[in-house]
């Protein structure tokens, strides 16, 4: 009862109440525009929520998340372009069915899914999170090492990379966590005796670099592209006869949702997909998937913003991240001094308590704000490129500089920039670098102190039944890849 | 989805290494290298200091394993090699060049002329002639922008020839 008065909160501050407001509202345009997504966007917010305080810069952040993710689905439908990956699913159906003249029912039942997901994905986020916390005092080193090369493995079954590469990606982003002074000892490490790179390489600049820089660069290469825009009268909520066709569907998929969502490094992309692929074995008409068919939207959209409660859950309770988006928000909880782990739930339950209220209002909000300004939100796709990437350019060097305020992070950025170019022309997602980054310090942290533990004996981990389940799993996380694949294309 | 076959053709009667697949797994291969030499340089710590490993050992244990992963997926493109999309445009070559230039004219002159030039720059070449559009993004934006950093969060940006107007230096 306590936590519930605790999680409405949000609701009684009107300043608040204005960041929720103002997050929705800028998560739904980055969701919106092909390229940008709520990853890019908090990012991009992240030196902004340095003026405000702790609570309201991640309730900023998260409502941005959750508005973000539903906000591709306007795109997918409207323009047959996902404005964010986790919506790739959703044009699947909902361009057909757009093009059939039904768009305001498309966008209808994206719109009650993806909420009807997120909510769903909150309470879970509410009774499970605090639940792994408590577990998670359980956890030594050793267990937060295996723990954390868990969540490397995972890595190798987001998106639709191949699996190596995407390991070869993470590699890469905690290579770049090892830059600067060694944290345990001092001794420089890739610093090349350049004095800015003692201090290791920052977070944003890198994030920044692979999300918005790297897709400028793709952008000009796509100059000639040209949209095909479906027209929009209105949005329609779904009818009687959508909801007894879906309202299993919804509720599958919102569960398929939250569980990806939990397990770390994965995140609403992979979610969709398999929300979807579930939508379609389940149906009585699977071969309606494809050409148009309301359960396939439904799939997608229920469970990819399930994902954003779920990702949440080991990002709170863990500091593991469950999707890039949920490291951004990771480092706004590290600037902004909260540490993140099962001491946060003891000490500040009214700070977790408003998360998960502000996170429940923002899926009520962006249902609002989707359903009678979803027309004008699709305008936005008006704003041509040439007028549109230089803005973002500008406001990207502002933002990075101003956290540290140092030049080098811009020159950074920039060349991140180019690296996430090639990487993506060449089929490695950059997702993987911004979680090995992440994560980096606490691999190599918890590595180094359990072999102290185990004085040097590397065996020692296998005694460990928490430690050698995360192994096991990480194993089995290895192999899904394979499995998926084989199940894909049959279902596809 | 033609220029990516015709790519594909192109590639299989390349010299292997020609082909993209070699090109981006030497270059992966051959940094990976030269990090793995440097990291023979890093200091080495008394054992009773150096924290279960020494500080060289866990990049030179990601380095191996990334070379490894490298050679793992060259091996696995000779049978399935990549799709890789068509010719880079020029505009890509100009925007990558408005990266050079903002770096050097952020360095040696100034940070905001640097962002005007490079807006006004990637905004021409992108197809944007209108005079007013590109005076609203390389004079209008930035100038919104500078006064939001520098007012709201209080950022102070490096000395130029145009930021030491504004602080009066």
């Amino acid at each position: 009862m306590e936590n519930l008065l605790l999680m409405m909160a949000p609701l009684f501050s009107s300043k608040l109440l204005l960041v929720l407001f103002f997050g929705t509202l800028f998560g739904l345009i980055l969701g919106v525009l092909p390229g940008l997504g709520p990853t890019t966007g908090g990012a991009l917010i992240l030196p902004f929520t340095m003026t405000l305080d702790p609570l309201s810069a991640i309730v900023l952040l998260t409502s941005i998340y959750c508005a973000g993710t539903y906000g591709g689905a306007i795109t997918a439908i409207l323009i047959n372009t996902p404005g964010t990956p986790a919506a790739a699913a959703t044009c699947l159906d909902g361009y057909p069915l757009a093009q059939k003249g039904e768009a305001g029912r498309a966008l209808g039942m994206a719109t009650v899914s993806s909420t009807v997901g997120g909510i769903f994905s909150v309470i879970i986020l509410v009774f499970f999170a605090p639940l792994l916390a408590k577990l998670a005092y359980e956890f030594g080193q050793p267990e937060y090492f295996a723990l954390a090369i868990f969540g490397l493995t995972m890595l190798a079954s987001i998106g639709d990379g191949s699996p190596i590469k995407n390991l070869i990606a993470g590699a890469f982003g905690i290579l770049i966590s090892t830059i600067g002074k060694d944290f345990m000892t001092s001794i420089d490490r890739f610093t090349y005796g350049i004095n800015e790179l003692s201090e290791g390489i920052g977070f944003i600049p890198v994030v920044v670099g692979l999300f918005a820089i790297s897709e400028m660069l793709t952008q000009s290469t796509l100059l000639n592209q040209v949209f095909k825009r479906v027209a929009l009268k209105a949005v329609k909520l779904p009818s009687l006869n959508d909801y007894k066709l879906t309202w299993k569907t919804i509720l599958r998929s919102s569960g398929i949702g939250s569980f990806i969502g939990v397990l770390p490094a994965e995140g609403g992309t992979v979610a969709s997909l398999i929300g979807y692929s579930e939508a379609k074995r389940f149906s009585k008409k699977p071969e309606d998937f494809g050409k148009g068919s309301i359960e396939g939207i439904a799939g997608a959209e229920a469970a990819n913003n399930a994902a954003t409660g779920g990702a949440m859950v080991p990002t709170l309770a863990l500091g593991i991240p469950g999707s890039a988006t949920t490291a951004v928000i990771l480092t706004g909880l590290i600037i902004h001094g909260v540490r993140p782990g099962p001491d946060l739930f003891r000490e500040q339950p009214e700070f977790l308590y408003g998360i998960f209220g502000a996170m429940l209002i923002a899926n009520v909000l962006f249902f609002i704000f989707g359903f009678f300004g979803a027309k004008i939100f699709a305008r936005i796709t008006l704003v041509p490129n040439k007028i549109l990437w230089p803005m973002i350019f500008a406001v990207s060097v502002c933002g990075t500089y101003s956290l540290s305020q140092s030049i080098i992070d811009v020159w950074i950025m920039l060349l991140f920039g180019v690296i996430g170019f090639f990487m993506r022309r060449y089929g490695f997602s950059v997702v993987p670098v911004i979680i090995g980054l992440i994560l980096g310090e606490l691999v190599e942290g918890t590595l180094r102190q359990s072999l102290v533990i185990f004085d040097g004996n590397w065996l020692m981990f296998l005694t460990r039944p928490i430690a050698l389940t995360f192994f096991i799993l990480s194993l089995i996380a290895l192999a899904f890849p394979l499995l998926r694949s084989k199940k894909r294309k049959k279902i596809l | 989805m033609n220029n990516v076959q015709n790519k594909k053709r192109a590639n299989k009667s390349l010299p292997f290494f020609f082909k993209d697949e070699f090109k981006v797994s030497f270059i992966i291969i051959f940094i990976s290298t030269i990090l793995l030499i440097t990291t023979f340089t890093f200091d080495i710590v008394p054992p009773i200091l150096n924290r279960g490993i020494q500080p060289a050992t866990f990049p030179k244990g990601l380095l191996i394993l990334i070379i490894g992963l490298t050679l793992i997926i060259y091996y696995l493109s000779i049978k399935k090699p990549w799709k890789v999309e068509k010719k880079l445009p020029k505009t890509f070559f100009l925007t990558l060049l408005s990266f050079l230039i903002f770096v050097i004219v952020s360095k040696t002159l100034d940070f905001f002329l640097a962002i005007s030039l490079l807006s006004i720059f990637v905004s021409y070449y992108w197809g944007e002639r209108r005079i007013l559009y590109l005076i609203l993004v390389s004079v209008i934006f930035p100038i919104i922008v500078f006064i939001f950093f520098e007012t709201i969060l209080g950022l102070r940006f490096p000395p130029g020839i145009i930021t030491n107007i504004y602080y009066q230096v």
